[in-house]
């Protein structure tokens, strides 16, 4: 029987493993401001914790029959969710940071994330307080 | 686990803006330097950035690396100095092909992309602390 601290912990687990990888895209992309050809990348919060949550995440089993085949199989659950990001002005080394787009995403993921971490930290002190009876 | 991987990846753009800021700074400083190591005029330096998976991670995690330092193609810089011992036939002599304001532009483009990444890596700092707070009371 899944409990109900398991149950309850679940989507916020959820969400603060797909904040910390959209953490990661982010800082990718700030990381990679300057570096021509590369284009930036995101994923939409909202699909990807759906997506997680239904359990549509499984990686796809592929029949490898000769050695160049690729495996199918992602690193990353979350990885199928990953889009580039839409051009908002193109720049001629064909690189598609725009720096304030990216530095807004990663202020509000970061107050997300802190978000996602205090609705923990206040149901596990709200467990604690009914296991002990206060 | 992905807040790691940002330090992975703040940290290799770090590195790579400051070799960038390092040879701004060759440039700005052998400017005028009519004789280099190899007896030619000084070459102005530019780096040549690409992304990489960064050591470790997975390959979301894209880091920046230093490919190569190429030197400028662009024509040498003539100044007529018939006196000075450097000049040629023509009275001309030879200087760095360092362009001088595009040098200021690549400095401040560099440190703003430094700062840019300092900034990252003390917002994952921040995080991963409250994560591993999560249950302390």
């Amino acid at each position: 029987m899944k409990n109900l601290l398991d149950n309850s912990l679940r989507v916020h687990q959820a969400a603060l493993n797909t904040q910390a990888y959209r953490q990661q895209l982010l800082a990718s992309n700030i990381a990679n401001a300057d570096t021509p050809h590369y284009k930036a990348r995101d994923i939409d919060f909202r699909s990807a914790l759906q997506g997680v949550l239904d359990g549509r995440s499984g990686a796809l089993a592929l029949a490898t029959t000769a050695r160049g085949h690729m495996s199918g199989v992602q690193s990353n659950p979350l990885e199928r969710f990953v889009k580039y990001r839409q051009e908002l002005q193109s720049a001629v080394d064909g690189n598609t940071v725009n720096m304030d787009v990216e530095r807004a995403a990663f202020a509000e993921n970061s107050i997300h994330y802190e978000a996602s971490v205090t609705f923990i930290n206040g149901l596990l002190s709200g467990m604690q307080r009914a296991i002990s009876g206060q | 686990m992905s807040m790691l991987n940002v330090f992975n990846i703040a940290g290799s753009a770090l590195n790579a803006q400051s070799v960038r800021l390092n040879t701004t700074a060759s440039n700005l400083a052998n400017a005028d330097s009519v004789v280099a190591e190899d007896g030619q005029p000084y070459r102005a330096k530019q780096v040549v950035f690409a992304a990489r998976p960064v050591v470790g991670g997975s390959k979301d995690a894209v880091g920046v690396q230093v490919t190569q330092v190429v030197e400028s193609a662009a024509p040498m810089r003539l100044v007529y100095e018939p006196n000075n011992p450097a000049a040629n036939a023509d009275g001309y002599v030879e200087m760095p092909n360092v362009n001088v304001v595009e040098e200021m532009v690549n400095m401040i483009s560099a440190s703003r992309s430094y700062q840019n990444n300092v900034e990252v890596m003390n917002t994952a700092r921040t995080l991963l602390q409250r994560t591993l707070q999560i249950g302390a009371q």
